[in-house]
């Protein structure tokens, strides 16, 4: 089926299968930086935001897409200048191996979008369906507190 | 003509805060994991895996699966070219079990599929048929000690290692206090986030390249020309951005490279083969499970007379590196003190389950959970405080190690012990725990305290490979670039490398790149594990950059007509003291070049020859050894079981902080991923199968679980061979933290933790 929606502020149409996941189909149309670790929601890997929430995209399929304004990674940046959020992952040295990190500034972009000013519990549950390895977390709360003080 | 060394001049980079030279291209999400690349052509791999713990393979039938429109290669024992053989360390691996042959493993590989796309390549690899003949499974040590039933021909016992330090009968009858206690301790699974995945290119000009998640390039280069039968110089080995590896990704890339690459050159095309989540789980090697009986013997004033262990390693179905991660835990098995009498004994048993491997600490977690838990049920029993006992035990200069190896400097074991004590204000943390304890009735909290020591790099046991090369050039823009053969994986490898290449050459870290490893550019520089990369890629990289800099600096004195011990290079300028002659490292790299100097490098470094006796298990066990301890605060729910560390405390002997940043990021995770390992991370198998394969049973700490609190301290007493001073931190930030918690939670609830992961259901057999 053919499916329309607005993919990091540009209008894409595409043909998709009916169970095609949306991960696959943002994958197929270069969005690398949406990253499979689990394939079944547990990990966060592959967060994306669509009508301003964070999904896993690995639980999404491609046809529910349909209508939606969805925003991956690739998005954030513009013309080289990065977002707030992904400054202050930088800053705040809160990058390790960098699998998890897309899908992590997405979480953290949905909470911020939401609550501005979200307290240290307000992120701990944002953040909760994120999962990285090797960090310990403790910069990436640091991060997202950063980045909602520079709003 | 002597040269002004960064030493002499002081620091202008080292042990500054700096970010990750590669942190934009991840935060943008550009930086390329193996399934990130697309290739013309390419086809997706899949693997027909074993569905028993032991048996026997009949008859593979891949005729139907073969049918199947886009299946472009169905693979089984015969199409091996080269050697059916896997295993760094023991010949005991098939790549692909042969007919006849027995499956060892809920994760052998029978055979590997190629097609068109992945989802044609899955459903293939459930249409391969096999024919099975079951055998009664070998599934526990005590199983495989029995011996009725043999996993391989040669026996159930891998090998056997062992420490004889003077007389342990003699030590345990002068002593006043005698405890034995067993102890277990489970496994424990990476779950990196980005699971194995590798990239095999065909050339016909060239050979195979191939592209990958590993730790280890050389290992890979060394597994897959032996499978297909092809000289080294014909498979070139180029490492993708890692997401994550700690130890997972030592020799299992080596196995996923294998089948890769058999199927890239059968079908001529590229292929990606990258494990889903349940495969990895299932086939890739864990952390090794180890039972352990433990006898200690002490004197009314605390000094410890003599300790002695047999232990018993669940090594699974094939060796891997078992025997290397056995020689760690030997070494490591009676903690970090000095003992005089010293009696181990451990033995590796294969079983018909999953392989045991490296996992960051390398056989060292379970034994410090086991020795540490001692020394505190030793402090109880002589009405001593923990940190006390440990104090009047420790390692200084002029002590000897568990191996008697004299320890002539850099020690900063006591220093840690006095750290942590003072960070944590552990008198007052102490006071607060037992208030906490009055007034709740159904929550408890404890304080666990553990002492390590961490033997840096390879050891004795692995000499051959502790060597490292480093390639740099300085362009003629200035410019720079690194080559080293050790990975960056998450660790920040690549941020400390171009960090001692700044300090070296006095050029601005954005003008030097480091690439990711390609064997093509440097010597085997060895595997990228054992906290070994910023001592040795890092000295061969600051010998390289030495070199160059020799040579620039005598072509500035030359043509300014100064002396070279007047030549400074320094934040992007080369200049003399009084900077009265001054021009940029680009301008002076520009001349360089249109003068005919060279301005290419290698760099080499080893470490002098460690004497050890695998006889007595006694000598220099490793080149220099990182101290570290930690004080931890837990709360136990004594209705659930449920266990909540609160506060952490950890100081850590370092030699030279180069990259602080990078220091505490490696302890932060080290420290919450030994919390995993002590609390939460149950692998639960049935009949030799891995029941918890994904993250919805085996369970990692999320954001939630996180103390409140980690302070975190570093002591730095420099080891002279390590670049600008410094040892190892990758491993040590974790091996504290599981012994830490166990002896925690056994504070506050009155009963010995024995076994790790302390479940709330293990807990809540302890309460019962």
């Amino acid at each position: 089926m053919q499916v329309r929606f607005k993919l990091n502020d540009e209008v894409v149409e595409v043909e998709v299968a009916d169970d095609e996941r949306a991960l696959d189909l943002l994958r197929r149309l270069g969005m690398k930086g949406v990253k499979e670790g689990c394939g079944e929601g547990e990990c966060g890997a592959c967060t994306i935001i669509v009508n301003g929430k964070n999904v896993a995209s690995c639980l999404m399929l491609a046809p529910e897409l349909d209508g939606t304004e969805v925003w991956t990674i690739e998005g954030l940046s513009k013309n080289g200048q990065l977002d707030p959020v992904q400054k202050a992952f930088v800053e705040a040295g809160a990058i390790q191996c960098g699998f998890c990190t897309p899908g992590m500034v997405m979480s953290a972009k949905a909470l911020l979008m939401k609550n501005p000013r979200p307290t240290e519990e307000e992120i701990k549950k944002g953040m909760e369906g994120n999962l990285c390895r090797c960090t310990g977390y403790f910069k990436i709360i640091e991060a997202v507190k950063k980045a909602a003080g520079e709003r | 003509m002597s040269i002004r060394s960064t030493e002499e001049i002081g620091y202008s980079i080292i042990g500054r805060e700096v970010k990750r030279v590669d942190a934009v291209q991840k935060v943008t999400g550009q930086a390329k994991f193996v399934a990130d690349f697309d290739m013309k052509g390419m086809l997706y791999g899949a693997l027909v895996l074993s569905r028993h713990a032991r048996a026997r393979v009949k008859h593979i039938d891949t005729s139907y699966a073969r049918s199947l429109k886009g299946v472009r290669a169905i693979l089984t024992h015969k199409d091996i070219p080269g050697e059916n053989q896997l295993g760094e360390v023991i010949n005991d691996m098939p790549c692909l079990v042969p007919e006849g042959d027995e499956v060892r493993y809920y994760g052998d590989v029978v055979a590997l599929v190629a097609a068109d796309t992945l989802k044609i390549a899955n459903e293939a690899a459930d249409m391969v048929k096999v024919e099975y003949e079951e055998l009664e499974p070998v599934l526990t040590i005590e199983e495989a000690l029995e011996g009725k039933i043999r996993v391989h021909p040669s026996g159930n016992i891998v090998t056997s290692k062992k420490i004889r330090k003077g007389n342990v009968e003699l030590g345990f009858l002068r002593s006043d206090v005698i405890i034995e206690d067993d102890f277990y301790a489970h496994y424990q699974e990476h779950t990196y986030l980005e699971t194995q995945g590798i990239l095999a290119i065909f050339d016909s000009d060239y050979g195979l390249t191939i592209y990958g998640s590993m730790q280890c390039p050389y290992y890979v280069q060394d597994a897959v020309p032996r499978v297909l039968g092809l000289p080294l110089n014909r498979v070139r080995v180029i490492q993708a951005e890692t997401g994550g590896a700690f130890g997972g990704k030592e020799e299992i890339p080596s196995h996923v490279a294998a089948q890769c690459a058999l199927l890239a050159y059968h079908t001529r095309r590229p292929v990606l083969l990258v494990y889903p989540r349940e495969v990895d789980i299932q086939t890739t090697s864990k952390r090794h499970p180890i039972k352990s009986h433990y006898k200690i013997g002490l004197s009314k004033n605390g000094k410890i007379n003599a300790i002695e262990v047999v232990a018993h390693m669940d090594v699974g179905a094939y060796a891997t590196l078992s025997p290397i991660v056995m020689y760690r835990s030997l070494i490591h098995a009676a903690g970090a003190y000095d003992v005089p009498n010293v009696k181990i004994d451990i033995d590796g048993v294969y079983t018909n389950k999953v392989p045991c491997g490296a996992f960051r600490g390398f056989g060292t977690p379970q034994v410090f959970f086991a020795i540490e838990s001692m020394i505190d049920e030793a402090a109880e029993r002589l009405k001593m405080d923990p940190i006390e006992l440990r104090l009047k035990n420790a390692l200084r200069v002029g002590s000897r190690t568990a191996t008697a190896h004299l320890l002539k400097e850099s020690v900063g074991a006591v220093q840690t012990i006095e750290h942590a004590v003072k960070i944590s204000n552990y008198e007052a943390l102490k006071r607060h725990v037992a208030e906490f304890n009055v007034k709740n009735r159904f929550k408890k909290r404890g304080i666990g305290v553990s002492h390590i020591i961490y033997g840096v790099s390879l050891g004795a046991a692995g000499q051959h490979l502790d060597a490292a090369s480093a390639l740099v050039q300085v362009h003629k823009d200035g410019s720079v670039s690194l080559h080293i053969g050790n990975t960056e994986m998450g660790q920040g490898a690549k941020t400390v490398m171009t960090m001692i290449a700044s300090e070296v050459l006095g050029q601005s870290m954005d003008r030097i790149y480091m690439a990711n490893p390609d064997t093509s550019y440097v010597q085997d520089s060895g595997p990228t594990v054992a906290s070994r990369t910023t001592v040795f890629s890092g000295n061969a990289l600051k010998e390289a950059c030495e070199k160059i800099k020799r040579r620039m600096t005598e072509y500035f004195a030359k043509t300014r007509e100064v002396s070279t011990d007047d030549v400074i290079f320094e934040g992007g300028t080369v200049r003399t003291l009084d900077g009265a002659k001054k021009t940029s490292f680009d301008a002076l790299a520009r001349e360089c070049d249109a003068a005919n100097v060279k301005l290419i490098e290698t760099g080499w470094f080893r470490t002098p020859k460690l004497h050890w006796d695998p006889k007595t298990g006694l000598g220099e066990a490793y080149v220099t050894y990182a101290y570290a301890t930690q004080i931890v605060v837990v709360e136990v729910d004594l209705l659930t079981g449920r266990t909540n560390v609160t506060e952490g405390y950890t100081s850590h002997d370092v030699g030279k902080k180069l990259n602080p940043v990078g220091l505490i990021g490696q302890v932060q995770g080290g420290f919450v991923q030994g919390m995993g390992y002590a609390i939460s991370e149950e692998l639960k198998t049935e009949n030799g199968k891995i029941l918890t394969d994904n993250f919805n049973t085996y369970i990692i700490p999320t954001v939630m679980d996180i103390p409140k609190k980690l302070k975190i301290d570093f002591v730095e007493d420099e080891f002279k061979t390590g670049p600008f001073g410094a040892k190892g931190i990758g491993e040590p930030s974790l091996m504290p933290t599981p012994a830490a918690i166990a002896n925690a939670i056994s504070n506050a609830i009155g009963k010995r933790v024995r076994r790790i992961p302390a479940t709330p259901e293990y807990v809540m057999s302890l309460l019962e």
